[in-house]
């Protein structure tokens, strides 16, 4: 499986990081570097093994359906790069 | 006459209690050893007041009397735990000018046990790397060099600007995190004694977060004794992460009997690597000896799926990294970019990414996103969590076969210099973590201990794994080797 600029570039988009056209060469040179070598996964025999989901074989614990957190705008909102009037500020959304 | 900065923490806890000395000088002399060292940039945000301040209350407290555990011990932050009101940036300019409004759960567990922090450590960037050089404040510098040559050295990474500081006295004990071997190989490579603990035992909350399956923190000390104290300090049931356990933290300096007579140390084949330097094999074998002469059986055994730990490493941490990462957007902390005249939300998403994350998180995220995406999720992603189980079986199938602790290398190699992977392709640095990666996937404890000098006079590191949740016995064993190898080499002062 190889990737060309095509799917470099798609998978830049995908990942919403700007690449330059330029740049989409060397890229895709180092998803076939990265790739071929996770390629090695495909000689293991994993028949009938479940993927695992959790390292530790844990029960979620559960809590009082209440809430014991908030009120806390101005903290929320502190390290926001354009927070106006109580809320975050970005570029237009919908026109 | 020992300085107080060079002092470990067991030595300056006892120090404090007989009254020798006071909070105050061992932060002043950290502080001034810090001031110092600019050259390691070790040290990336600096705190003398904020440390001052909790050294004073920490001198009332040993006054009084009532004094916990670390009460005014002087050490450093990895720069990836958040720290209230304090820069914590993870290594990334994407989070430059963020002041947390909250304090991770280790830091304040370490703030509560009367720690004194003294600053924040360098890192790789989000804890990417293994030599320290994906740093948005340009790599910390390993205290050691190779014989005379003046060639700057890798402290190793991500956890590289914690084992300078306490490989170089600039503090008496650091924080680390490990999520492929973070804390373990940066520890070998600076002559210093780094624990990752079993999955669950430290509370991740606070912790920027990289792969939310294999990320541990852990202490980075000069000795397995302060590890022991330190992680005590650290670990305990935290409500606010999910996947932390609800266990009792043992006292783990009380389980350094120095006696591991009967326990059995598996030597695992598959850990024989092709083009490893003889000088790793003999150190391998001097460890061995050490452990069988303390009255350790010593047995080989097999870990069959260890070849396929990095490649499923590469497929999981990236696909966890890239949703972690999907949260630097621009929109509620960090870095923004300045936008051109039109340019919408997703404009800003792109370009505040690309402007805030270095070469390697971008490459990690995309190939996060990659296996990841529709059409090789299963392949990739699904496969990669299947061969993960199996290298778990692996370990449980020795441990229930009665190996209580596994001995490897810590690293391939030693230290390396800086620049010198630079034109390497990507996956000759991912080999860094050969020894270390399988641990994280499995969620075990490991710890590397410092075992011996190189010809060139760099420390080379040895690794015990233990069975899940098992880190006072992994300690004490860890004790012993550290005892026989009898490892007191110190960097020259250069900086």
């Amino acid at each position: 499986m190889s990737i060309d600029e095509t799917t470099a570039a798609r998978v830049a988009k995908l990942s919403r990081i700007e690449v330059a056209p330029e740049a989409l060469p060397a890229l895709a040179e180092d998803f076939n570097r990265i790739l071929g070598f996770i390629e090695q996964l495909g000689e293991v025999d994993i028949e009938g093994v479940e993927p695992m989901t959790s390292v530790t074989p844990q029960v979620l614990k559960r809590r009082a359906d209440a809430v014991t957190d908030g009120d806390q705008q101005g903290k929320v909102l502190a390290n926001a790069p354009d927070a106006r009037e109580g809320f975050f500020a970005v570029p237009k959304v919908v026109e | 006459m020992v300085k107080l900065n060079e002092l470990g923490l067991s030595a300056a806890r006892d120090a404090l209690r007989k009254g020798e000395t006071t909070s105050k000088d061992l932060t002043e002399a950290c502080l001034s050893a810090i001031e110092g060292a600019g050259a390691l940039n070790a040290f990336v945000h600096h705190t003398p007041e904020l440390a001052l301040a909790r050294a004073e209350a920490a001198d009332a407290r040993l006054a009084a009397g009532d004094a916990p555990a670390m009460c005014g011990l002087p050490i450093g932050i990895k720069d990836l735990f958040c720290t209230k009101g304090v820069p914590s940036q993870a290594g990334s300019r994407i989070l430059e000018g963020f002041l947390p409004e909250y304090e991770s759960t280790i830091s304040q567990n370490l703030a509560d046990a009367g720690a004194v922090m003294l600053g924040k450590l360098n890192m790789d960037e989000f804890a990417m790397g293994s030599s320290n050089e994906t740093s948005a404040y340009g790599n910390a510098v390993n205290p050691w060099r190779r014989g005379n040559d003046d060639a700057a050295l890798t402290p190793g990474g991500s956890s590289g600007g914690s084992a300078s500081a306490v490989a170089a006295d600039l503090c008496l004990a650091a924080t680390g995190t490990d999520t492929g071997g973070s804390i373990r190989q940066p520890a070998a490579f600076t002559g210093t004694v780094g624990i990752k603990p079993t999955y669950g035992r430290c509370s991740r909350w606070g912790i920027v977060a990289f792969a939310s399956s294999l990320d541990q923190a852990g202490p980075m000390t000069k000795s397995v004794r302060d590890a022991a104290i330190m992680l005590e300090a650290m670990c305990g049931h935290d409500p606010k992460d999910s996947t932390s356990a609800d266990l009792p933290v043992p006292d783990f300096e009380a389980a350094l009997t120095g006696d591991i007579r009967g326990k059995t140390i598996g030597i695992p084949r598959e850990y024989r690597m092709d083009g490893m330097p003889d000088e790793i094999e003999t150190l391998w074998q001097d460890g061995i000896a050490m452990m069988k002469d303390a009255g350790a059986i010593i047995t080989d055994i097999s870990l069959p799926h260890t070849k396929y730990a990095l490649p499923a490493y590469y497929v999981i941490a990236p696909a966890e990294a890239s949703s972690n990462l999907a949260r630097y957007d621009g929109v509620r902390y960090g870095h923004r970019a300045k936008l051109a005249q039109g340019d919408g939300i997703t404009e800003m998403y792109e370009k505040t990414r690309a402007e805030g994350f270095g070469p390697e998180v971008k490459r990690r995220v995309m190939i996060g996103t990659y296996v990841l995406s529709a059409g090789f999720y299963d392949a990739y992603y699904n496969r990669a969590r299947r061969v993960r189980a199996l290298i778990k079986r692996d370990f449980e199938q020795v441990f229930a076969a009665g190996v209580d602790a596994i001995l490897t290398p810590a690293t391939p190699s030693a230290a390396f210099g800086l620049g010198e992977m630079t034109d390497a392709d990507p996956v000759a640095m991912y080999l860094n973590d050969i020894f270390t990666v399988t641990v994280n996937l499995a969620g075990l404890p490991g710890i590397a201990v410092p075992a011996g000098l190189d010809k060139q006079g760099l420390p080379l590191g040895l690794q015990l794994i233990g069975q899940p949740w098992a880190e006072a016995d992994l300690l004490n064993s860890a004790q012993v080797l550290e005892e026989a190898a009898g490892f007191v080499a110190k960097p020259g002062k250069w900086w």
